[in-house]
This record gives C-alpha cells, sequence and structure tokens, in this order.
C-alpha cells in the first residue's frame, strides 16, 4: 500500500515537452472551469505589465473584464479596483468583473501584502484603463465624425460633449485587443469630478457569501481528485523511523505516500483520508531543537546577533540622554503570534505527465508561489499556473503556499490531481509565524517637557534573503532556499513627535525558533505599541492630557486633524492619565490614545479607546472604540470601514489573548483552545470616521488602523489602574498580577 | 456501507456512508456539494460548519452520520438564494456583514437558530447568543448589526 519511495532525481525529473494551453472564461462559475477546458478566449492574452490589454478587455455587450496581480483577500480590493478603472472609462463598476491572481492571465504585479492592493495594483489598472479611455476616445471620434476632444464616455458609451447620438464600447472594441503600451501620461479623471470612486458600493462577493455559493479553494473539485492528508512529525526537525501501514488497513481505499520524511494519506472519500490520517502509526525521531517560549523574552535579548543596524539616527540621543531633567525607559515585548485562519489552508494541484501544472490556492502571492514551486519541483515555470481562488482570511502568508506545496508533490508523485486540506492543529501549528519582538525604549524630557532624547533598540529575527522554504520539499530532501522573510519589520521604531535627538537601533538576531512570515503590520504592530505606550509614559511622568502631549509635538496638519477627530468623536475629556475617578462600581475604567503615521509616510490613523477592567478577575473590557483614518483618497467608504473596523477587532484580539507557546520540540498552540481569539461577547462598539483626502494619494488599509490598538488598550489599561502592560498579551493572569505588583509589568 | 436517510433542506435524501461515525460535514460537502458549510477545525470549536437540525444549531464537524439519521437538515443553501435571500441573509447582505467570508455560513445558521429562540433580542443577547462561533477577520460589529437588523425584519 505504501508508495516506494522516490528518489530526488525522480521527483525532479520532468515529463515530456507537451505545451497544455489553458483556455479561461471568467463568466463560468469558477469549479466548473475544468470540466470545460474548451470554453472561453483567453489563451495567449498578454500578461505584460507594460501592455493596456493585460490588465482589461471590454466585451462586445459593453461589460467589462479587468485582470489583476492584486487579490482579493476579503479586502474589497475586487469592488474598489473595478470602482477605479469604471471612473477612467466611464463604464459601471456593475459591468466589470475582476478576475484576480491567476498566473495564467493576469499581470504579475506583486504579492498582496504591505497594503499595496490598491496603491500598486489598483493604480496600475488605473492607468490601463485611463490609456483604453484616450484609445476609446480616438475610436469614437472616427466613428461619430467629430474630434475627440469633443467626446466624452458615459454610461458604457462615447457620446458627444454636446450631447448627441453616441456609440457603445462594445460596438468599438468588442474583444479586440487595444495592442496599446499603457502611457503612463494618459490623464487621470479629475477627483473632483469622482462619479464612481468615493462611493460605497455593495461588494459583488457579498451576496453568494452570504448564501454559501461563494467558491473557496476549499470547495474546488477536478475529476478523479484525490483527497490528502499530510502527517506532521510530532516534533518540527524529527525524522521519520517507520511507518505501520497495517495501522489504516481497514479504512476503504486509503494509500499511504512517504517521500523520505514527507508522510501523507490520500484516498478518493476525504473522511477516509481523515480517518487514515488520524490512524496512522508513525515513528518518528526525537528532537528538540527549540528553547521553549516560557523565557522567550530573556532569549531573544541574549541571543546571537547577525549585525547591528540605527536605521534612524538624528543628533546624538545617548548623549542627549543624560541632559535631560526627566529620563525614562521601558521594556516591551510581544510574543509569536499565529495567522490563525479560521479555515485551514487548502490547495488542489494537477501536475501532469507532460511536465505542466495547475495548482489552485488562495496564496496572497500567486506569481511568486509559482516561481517556487517551479525551483524548488522541478517544472518549467511556463507551465505552470497558479490559480487564485478566495481562501479564510490570511493576514499575510499562512499556511496556504505550504499546502500548494504538498499537493504538487502528491500530484506529482501520484500522477493524479490532488486536494490537500490541513487540519486545524497543522494550521494554528505550522503556519509560518510572526515574530517575537522584544522593544528597549529610553527618551529624556527637559524642564519645559521637551523630547530631547530618544532611543529605540529593538531586537528582531535577521531576514535571511531567499525564498521561504515549504516544509513538503524540506521533508521530501529537494534543495530549497531557506530565507526568513517576515516583513519591512523596523518601521515606526522612533516617536512621530518633534524631538531633538533621536536613534532608533535594530539588534538582528541571527535565529529564528520558528519559521517566520509577514503578519498583518509586520514589525509595526509591535513598535507602534512600544512608541504610542512609552509616548504615554512620557505623557503621564509630564502630567500632561495625552492628547495634549501628542498634539503639541506635531505640526503636520493630517496628523493634527486625526487626532482632533478621534478626540472628539470619543467624546475626550482632557486630563492627565492616570484617571483621579476610575472606579464604577467594581469595575475600574479608563480611556486611552494613541497615534501613528504608518511606516512614517503613509495613513494617519488616531485611536481612543475605552477600558473596565476588573481587579478581582484580571478581565479586561474594550467597550468602545473611536477611530480617525486618513488614507488620502478614498475608493470605497463602507468596504475600507470594513477593513479598519477589522484591523481594529483583530488587534485587540492579538492584544489580549494571543500567543503562540512551543516546549522544546514542537509549538503547543494548535487550536482555539490552545490558541484562543477574541470572542462576541468581547466586542467593543467601533466607531470609524474617515476623513476624505480627494487631492491626496491614494494610501491602502489592510493594516494601518491595526498600528495604534495594542498602546491604546495598553494607555486605557494606565489610566484604570495605574498599571502598565507591556508585555502581550495581556491575559488576566498578566493583569492580576501587575495589579497586585502594584506598579508596572 | 450502510445507508442514511435524513431531509435535508426540505427533500427526503440517503448518503451512504462506511463509516456511521462519519461527521455529517463531509457528507453535506462532498455528496451533496452543499459548500456553503465550511470546515474549520473539526473540534466543535468555531462554528464554521453550523448547520441546523430539527430546527437547533449543531456543529456538523462533529455531528456523526448516525446522529443526523432521520433528521431534518438545513443548511446556508437552504435558507434562500442570492436573488431571494432569507431575512437573516438579507441582512447580512445589507450591512456588508463579512470579509473573507469564510465564517459568515455558520454565523448566518447560528444566528437564525438563535433569532427563533430570541425572536427581539438586545445587542448584549445577541453576543451572547454568538459566543460559540468565531470570527477571524474582526466583522463583529458588522455581524452583530445584521442580527439586530434581521430581528426587526
Amino acid at each position: 500500500m505504501i508508495t516506494p519511495i522516490l528518489s530526488r532525481r525522480d521527483l525532479l525529473k520532468t515529463g515530456g515537452a507537451l505545451v497544455v494551453g489553458f483556455a479561461f472564461d471568467a463568466a463560468l462559475p469558477r469549479w466548473t472551469w475544468a470540466q470545460t477546458p474548451a470554453a472561453g478566449g483567453h489563451a495567449g492574452k498578454p500578461l505584460d505589465p507594460s501592455e493596456v490589454d493585460s490588465f482589461l478587455a471590454i466585451h462586445p455587450d459593453g461589460t467589462v473584464t479587468l485582470y489583476s496581480g492584486k487579490v482579493d483577500v476579503g479586502t474589497g480590493l475586487r469592488i474598489a479596483v473595478a470602482q477605479m478603472a469604471a471612473e477612467e472609462l466611464g463604464i459601471q463598476a456593475e459591468r466589470i468583473t475582476v478576475v484576480d491572481g491567476d498566473t495564467g492571465v493576469c499581470p504579475d504585479q506583486g504579492g498582496t501584502g504591505g497594503s499595496t492592493g490598491l496603491t500598486r495594483g489598483g493604480v496600475e489598472v488605473r492607468q490601463a484603463a485611463a490609456t483604453a479611455r484616450q484609445a476609446l476616445l480616438a475610436l469614437g471620434a472616427t466613428r461619430l465624425g467629430r474630434p475627440a476632444a469633443e467626446l466624452t464616455i458615459v454610461d458604457g458609451e462615447v457620446r458627444p460633449l454636446a450631447g448627441g447620438a453616441g456609440v457603445g464600447v462594445g460596438t468599438l472594441i468588442g474583444d479586440r485587443r487595444f495592442s496599446l503600451k499603457v502611457d503612463s501620461k494618459a490623464p487621470i479623471r479629475e477627483p473632483a469630478r469622482y462619479g464612481v470612486v468615493g462611493k460605497p458600493l455593495p461588494r459583488p462577493d457579498m451576496p453568494d457569501k452570504c448564501t454559501g455559493h461563494h467558491v473557496y479553494v476549499h470547495d474546488f473539485t477536478l475529476p478523479g481528485m484525490l483527497h490528502a492528508r499530510v502527517i506532521r512529525p510530532a516534533a518540527i526537525g524529527a525524522k521519520l523511523v517507520s511507518v505501520d501501514d497495517s495501522s489504516v488497513r481497514g479504512i476503504p481505499g486509503v494509500r499511504v505516500v512517504r517521500l523520505e520524511n514527507f508522510l501523507a494519506v490520500v484516498a478518493s472519500d476525504e473522511w477516509a483520508a481523515v480517518s487514515a490520517a488520524r490512524a496512522l502509526k508513525a515513528t518518528w525521531t526525537e528532537w528538540q531543537g527549540l528553547q521553549g517560549s516560557d523565557g522567550l523574552e530573556r532569549w531573544t535579548r541574549a541571543a546571537a546577533l547577525d549585525r547591528d543596524q540605527a536605521v534612524v539616527n538624528r543628533g546624538d540621543a545617548l548623549a542627549a540622554l543624560g541632559g535631560g531633567a526627566k529620563r525614562l525607559s521601558a521594556t516591551y515585548f510581544w510574543p509569536f503570534q499565529s495567522h490563525a485562519s479560521l479555515g485551514p489552508s487548502c490547495a488542489v494541484a494537477d501536475v501532469r505527465g507532460d511536465g505542466s501544472a495547475t495548482i489552485w490556492s488562495a496564496s496572497q502571492g500567486t506569481h511568486g508561489l509559482r516561481s517556487n514551486l517551479s525551483k524548488v519541483f522541478g517544472l518549467s515555470p511556463d507551465k505552470v499556473r497558479v490559480v487564485f481562488l478566495d481562501g479564510s482570511g490570511s493576514y499575510g502568508t499562512n499556511g496556504g503556499d505550504h499546502a500548494a506545496a504538498d499537493a504538487v508533490l502528491l500530484s506529482k508523485t501520484l500522477g493524479q490531481p490532488v486536494r490537500v486540506q490541513w487540519m486545524r492543529q497543522d494550521e494554528t501549528g505550522w503556519d509560518p509565524k510572526g515574530p517575537q519582538q522584544l522593544l528597549d525604549v529610553q527618551a529624556a524630557l527637559d524642564a519645559n517637557g521637551r523630547i530631547v532624547a530618544w532611543d529605540t533598540q529593538m531586537w528582531l529575527p535577521a531576514q535571511a534573503p531567499g525564498g521561504r522554504a515549504l516544509l513538503a520539499a524540506d521533508a521530501a530532501g529537494l534543495p530549497q532556499d531557506h530565507g526568513q522573510g517576515a516583513g519591512l519589520l523596523t518601521q515606526n521604531g522612533d516617536p512621530p513627535y518633534q524631538a531633538d535627538n533621536v536613534r532608533v537601533l535594530v539588534h538582528w538576531v541571527k535565529d529564528t525558533p520558528l519559521q517566520l512570515s509577514n503578519l498583518r503590520a509586520p514589525g509595526k504592530v509591535a513598535n507602534v505599541f512600544a512608541v504610542e505606550s512609552f509616548t504615554d509614559e512620557l505623557a503621564a511622568a509630564a502630567r500632561v492630557d495625552p492628547v495634549a502631549f501628542r498634539l503639541g509635538r506635531l505640526t503636520d496638519q493630517r496628523a493634527i486633524d486625526v487626532l482632533n477627530r478621534a478626540a472628539q468623536t470619543f467624546g475626550w475629556q482632557p486630563r492627565p492619565s492616570p484617571s483621579p475617578q476610575a472606579r464604577q462600581g467594581r469595575m475600574l475604567v479608563g480611556r486611552g490614545i494613541a497615534y501613528v503615521r504608518y511606516k512614517q509616510t503613509e495613513n494617519y490613523v488616531a485611536m481612543a479607546m475605552e477600558v473596565a477592567v476588573d481587579p478581582a478577575s484580571g478581565r479586561i473590557d474594550v467597550r468602545r472604540v473611536a477611530c480617525a483614518h486618513d488614507c488620502g483618497l478614498i475608493v470605497n467608504p463602507d468596504a475600507l470601514k470594513n477593513q479598519i473596523e477589522g484591523s481594529i477587532v483583530q488587534t485587540i484580539s492579538r492584544t489580549l489573548h494571543e500567543e503562540v507557546t512551543f516546549d522544546r520540540s514542537r509549538v503547543t498552540s494548535v487550536d482555539w483552545a490552545s490558541y484562543p481569539i477574541l470572542r462576541f461577547p468581547e466586542a467593543p462598539q467601533v466607531d470609524v470616521v474617515l476623513i476624505d483626502r480627494p487631492d491626496q494619494p491614494l494610501l491602502g488599509a489592510g493594516e494601518a488602523a491595526t498600528a495604534p490598538v495594542a498602546a491604546a488598550l495598553a494607555n486605557a489599561i494606565f489610566d484604570a489602574t495605574g498599571v502598565r502592560l507591556r508585555t502581550v498579551p495581556f491575559t488576566l493572569q498578566r493583569m492580576k498580577a501587575a495589579l497586585s505588583a502594584g506598579s508596572t509589568a | 456501507m450502510a445507508t442514511y436517510s435524513f431531509r435535508l433542506n426540505g427533500r427526503s435524501v440517503s448518503a451512504d456512508s462506511w463509516d456511521a461515525a462519519q461527521p455529517l460535514l463531509y457528507v453535506l460537502r462532498n455528496q451533496f456539494a452543499l459548500h456553503g458549510v465550511k470546515f474549520g477545525c473539526g473540534l466543535g470549536q468555531c462554528g464554521a460548519c453550523t448547520v441546523l437540525m430539527d430546527g437547533r444549531a449543531v456543529r456538523s464537524c462533529t455531528t456523526p452520520m448516525s446522529l443526523a439519521a432521520g433528521r431534518a437538515i438545513t443548511t446556508i443553501e437552504g435558507l434562500g438564494t442570492a436573488q431571494k435571500p432569507d431575512r437573516v441573509q438579507a441582512a447580512f447582505i445589507a450591512e456588508q456583514a463579512a470579509q473573507c467570508g469564510y465564517c459568515t455560513s455558520g454565523m448566518i445558521m447560528a444566528s437564525a437558530a438563535f433569532l427563533t429562540q430570541t425572536p427581539k433580542p438586545t445587542r448584549d443577547q445577541v453576543k451572547q447568543g454568538l459566543a460559540g462561533n468565531l470570527c477571524r477577520c474582526g466583522t463583529h460589529t458588522r455581524i452583530l448589526r445584521a442580527v439586530l437588523r434581521a430581528s426587526r425584519a
């Protein structure tokens, strides 16, 4: 029953040279696409991001298909990109369909991360649409016998500005190629005249998501497809010694696949695969290569360093620290956290004998995944297609790329399409993690409360270059990169306030206990927790209201505006913290504020929060949040609010509850009991105020509101209790311990 | 291989399973292509797989076929369609109460069962009523609004 172990050479061997042409029809329900391979007319469409046709096609009926390299991971990207294109094309957004993340038909616009979905993805599509608009006006000019300058496009029709008969864009170009380079100088519509951008259009995915018909990668099936479950070792670095295949003999139709240390079961019946994965007896070697998550802060401080790097160095912070009237210092710690996607990762792969392969995945970077899979599994990239299908929210790189690698390895080995669905313990245990962060901050105030010196030292994992190692490839003994990328971790380590001498020094730690990846607002989430908590400590030391303290050290009007709007929406009463009248019954109630300019160059966000702390239990209840958010030009205010609300609630969860735990061998937080997240009874009231700046460039919104949450919460707790929490998560035990210690924890 | 008969979204159906312990979830998804039922944990911890059994919300990932036999099962697909959503679905759509949407089916089914028990809930009652359903995207405030909206519909 066990498939013989294959050699690495066998695995890397590619098949014949026949290239199977791909066909695609965006109008078909995606899960039936594979059953109708002959349909569609997009084969051979250009993919080069310098070509208009790479981004859009206008059909004879006047409908439009947009091809976006950036994907919609529940963020509303599809409607926002459609609105941006609709505005330029003069075609209703409802007539536009977005195909996203299919490497066979979508241009490579980089991975969907760092809040670049609209800032790069949408803007590139908009420029292609603006170029197409000029071409449509020129075609209309010929057809209507009038100069293009006297024409406009309204409701999908090129019409004379002065009125009179027009001609539909579908008639002018319908399914023919523009064959034009994207013109970076093609004029963009004036924001003052926007009719579609800025409207809260409903998301097109919503009706199907609310009726059970939206197709996720988990729902995709192929004829002859096998269901697989991968059995991960009991310890991260363990080797497979033996497998007892008799342990699954009673389960119908199961095959055990072993490739060196890669172990999986497959069956045509999914429950048989699940049952076999549970029943299979395998022996692994002992491995205890981890130091454990207890004492991780101490380990991090003492860890061997790759190098030090001053990422900000203005004036002489160290010298100035000694010269202030008041000097403060504090240490903050953020633990490893999991993406903890609600649906465990899933992928379907169909690797053919001719060396072609199609992979269906919810990856946030399908083009990058295609390169990595091709390289690792010895496939020719031009024969590999990764098709994006929606997944469970990923908030960065969750287990999805690993699941895709599992599926490719199994399909290649078995010569059949394979669907790999991770189980709960796989996703929470084996997704690459957001790293731990340790920060020491010190500052000095002069007699007038001026910040004369600020020094942040941060311990961060050194990010080894190269692709992220795929679990399946390591287990099967395939050579690959072992990069450790976790995003831009160092930003927002310096205060956004006037300060005379500032240094941010990064201690790059050589090793990381767990595999890393980008997790929403990577680095910034903890840096802003430290910087904005510490700012509050300075304000308290100066006996100044926390909002006034910040406003007094800001000159940028957009920063001042968000702080004022957040305070006003919240109903902020100016006074220093802690509150002199915190007690309400048995609860201690307080409020906190935090501000960020995301990455110091992007969104302005200010957030006020009210919390109630039960000193008896240590329970922290976030009652309400008021957030003012300025991301420049707003494309879709409702989809934007949804993102901001989600960032806030999710980060309250991360701050109150979330910590990846591990022992010497493995991650031990593997389900919703051992890795708890926020539940409904804890859901706060959230008021989001959007500040629209149509004259300013648009900025991404998937992450910025994440950054100030933990500090606003910590500052509110300090206001309520006089006690400051500097280690995340703020568990009941930690809160109680801090209260009984009476000062700080 | 045993055969299990039950009612599914108003129709009489039967399904074969080699294992009486097979959770209803896999039968609904793989034999009836009712993909609105989502696998989240297989442990009854998250609620993504919630369906109605004789009108009560149950976790289909931990409900064995032997227990489902003879019962009336309703999935998200049995409530309404995109063109004709039921009142809970319509309220979720109106409030745009989803992000990734992976928890949404279970959330709507749990809400439907909750509203049957508590037709005119307060916001706090809804919060308690949905305590067993997890949303990772943080869409809680919209979901609460949607359930309250449905209760007024």
